[in-house]
């Protein structure tokens, strides 16, 4: 019995070791957020709002949001649309090579952000295509659409091919049976592929920072601002972001993981 | 009567596997047409071709005299009622029934009121609000039943339509198909692989096996005068041995020299079918000699006796006997049928 409720400790103090060692240095931020003094570090001197303030006084950080919240619905719904026909396409239709093809599309998953983020800049150097919020999104689409391809085409088995047949044998034509019964029955699918993207692209740095030269997104303008040295600022300004970041997820979880509809 | 479908010489192949090998099948308008067969026999590759999601390797489908081979589902006086119901999970009952209106640009409350109307036929007056994860299996079958219906096809199409509901619902179910179809006067088209649901269904028994017809007719004379050894063991059980005909109307058997008319010739082996309900223990013309049964089950109405002849112990004897028969494994009994009664089978 006592070496029962040993063992359950020790799993206990691993457990807590664990999930410390994930959300300490965010509860930190967030904590530090609030001080009242100049410095993010302890002893903690708030609660205050003051940085908050400051973060939603300054023009640059409050013109990237929108910047962000931009790029990031533009480029997950390009994503999530792309991603769409893409399994569509190979889930219904006989594709030469398929199995290849399907590994290809969802290479760039695999792919370091930097590495996507340069050969974007060549590609785009070389056609003139100046740096911008459109050159970024356009870089989102290409780390999010292999995401959004994988958790629809899994989505497309033969049962969802026999309900397009269906629609087809009481009259649809291909347009119809795409918008009236294969995109609605995948709803809770597109949703999610939607909001995890728009986790992604509302988080990425590398892409955003090399695609974009004036206006810019929230992570590269936080970057700008973490060169002039750490302040509460940083923390106020990271912990917003967390916020909405953890709003997208809850969105994805609730699209993915409501009750399934048979 | 001009058959309502042609299909001539339809042959259908999967890279080398031939699923279907030059069949030919004439469907009467009004009637109710049961393909029946084993996993494999292309009864289902059939009903694809027939509701155009197949395009046969060869030959040709007229449906009201018209070619329609190559046209797209969408195009045919065909509807489907798919095995897994298919219905479409995101629309109410009401707008899954409504759907193939709603493609043929029925305004909306014409399509509510035709839906509802067969809704009512179909016994699910109430559902039209409901989204299908709410039904029940028998009630979605219904669902999906309607929805095909509310069309009018000239033909509807029934791939083993019953096979996900259990038995007491299977069969209700089956006494209600048989029902709708004579009220709305569609022709249906129905696989199966239960030769009950068969028997029960069918104005039109067609009997499939490795990609072609092996028996059609009403399923009456398919079950009495099988007109071959699969038909006869795939619909019904029997006692199946093996013949030699000697002379003209004289077989020659393991259970002796047998008297029965027939068309086949001297020196032809056949096969010989004895339905169990034929049976009996006793005075018959024909003995099959002393048998040790080796299993009773009871079965409500009559007892499913096994045996084993003295005369072929290899051979297992069928035979259904009345329910208040004593008899016990073990016996050793004399068992008989009548001639009328002996299926001789050429193929």
């Amino acid at each position: 019995m006592t070496m029962r409720s040993g063992i359950r400790l020790a799993t206990s103090i691993y457990a807590i070791l664990i999930y410390g060692f994930i959300f300490l240095p965010v509860a930190t931020l967030v904590l530090f957020s609030f001080q009242a003094t100049l410095f993010p570090i302890p002893p903690f001197t708030g609660p205050s709002l003051r940085w908050y303030q400051a973060v939603l006084s300054d023009d640059r950080l409050t013109s990237a949001l929108p910047n962000s919240l931009f790029v990031a619905v533009i480029s997950s719904a390009m994503a999530t649309l792309l991603g769409f026909l893409a399994a569509w396409g190979f889930a219904r239709f006989r594709v030469p090579a398929s199995a290849v093809l399907r590994g290809l599309i969802t290479l760039p998953l695999t792919v370091s952000y930097l590495i996507i983020g340069m050969g974007l800049l060549v590609l785009f150097n070389g056609l003139g295509f100046p740096k911008s919020l459109t050159a970024a999104g356009i870089g989102h689409v290409v780390i999010n659409l292999p995401l959004c391809f994988a958790i629809l085409y899994s989505q497309m088995g033969e049962h969802q091919a026999n309900i397009e047949r269906a629609a087809r044998d009481l009259g649809a034509r291909e347009w119809q049976v795409l918008l009236l019964v294969t995109a609605p029955m995948l709803w809770p699918a597109l949703f999610a592929s939607f909001f995890l993207s728009m986790t992604f692209s509302w988080d990425e740095f590398v892409i955003s920072f090399l695609l974009t030269r004036f206006d810019t997104t929230l992570p590269v303008e936080i970057w700008n601002l973490l060169r002039s040295g750490l302040n509460p600022k940083t923390n106020a300004i990271g912990s917003l972001v967390f916020l909405v970041s953890i709003a997208f997820v809850l969105l994805f979880e609730l699209a993915l993981f409501r009750k399934p509809r048979s | 009567m001009t058959p309502l479908v042609q299909v001539k010489n339809v042959s259908q192949h999967f890279g080398s596997m031939c699923a279907l090998d030059d069949v030919s099948l004439n469907i009467a308008p009004e009637s109710y047409t049961v393909l029946l067969g084993p996993s494999g026999s292309g009864k289902t590759t059939l009903l694809s071709i027939l509701g155009g999601f197949l395009q046969p390797s060869a030959g040709q489908v007229l449906i009201k005299g018209e070619d329609c081979t190559s046209m797209a589902p969408a195009k045919r006086p065909t509807t489907t009622v798919f095995q897994d119901y298919a219905l479409f999970p995101h629309m109410t009952v009401g707008g899954n029934v409504g759907f193939g209106l709603r493609m043929r640009g029925v305004g909306s409350a014409e399509r509510d009121k035709r839906a509802q109307e067969v809704l009512k036929l179909v016994g699910l007056p109430e559902a039209s609000g409901k989204k299908p994860h709410q039904l029940s299996g028998g009630q979605r079958q219904r669902v999906a039943l309607a929805r095909a219906l509310v069309v009018e096809p000239s033909v509807l199409l029934l791939d083993e339509p019953l096979g996900a509901l259990d038995l007491k619902l299977r069969r209700q179910m089956q006494e209600e198909l048989k029902a709708i179809q004579k009220r709305v006067g569609t022709a249906f088209v129905h696989v199966t692989h239960d030769q009950e649901e068969a028997m029960a269904l069918a104005d039109h028994c067609v009997v499939m096996s490795q990609g072609r017809i092996e028996d059609e007719g009403p399923a009456e004379r398919v079950y009495s005068r099988p007109s071959s050894r699969f038909s006869a063991t795939f619909m019904g059980e029997s006692t199946i041995f093996s013949g030699r005909i000697v002379a003209r109307d004289e077989i020659e058997t393991v259970f002796g020299r047998w008297h029965l008319t027939t068309a086949a010739t001297g020196g032809t082996a056949v096969s010989l079918a004895i339905r169990p309900e034929h049976v009996v223990i006793g005075a018959q013309p024909l003995s099959l000699g002393k048998a040790a049964i080796t299993d009773v089950v009871f079965q409500g109405s009559f007892k499913r006796v096994t045996a084993k002849p003295e005369k072929d112990a290899a051979m297992t004897l069928l035979a259904r006997l009345p329910a208040d028969s004593g008899v016990q494994p073990g016996d050793v009994m004399d068992f008989a049928c009548d001639p009328r009664h002996v299926l001789v089978l050429t193929r």
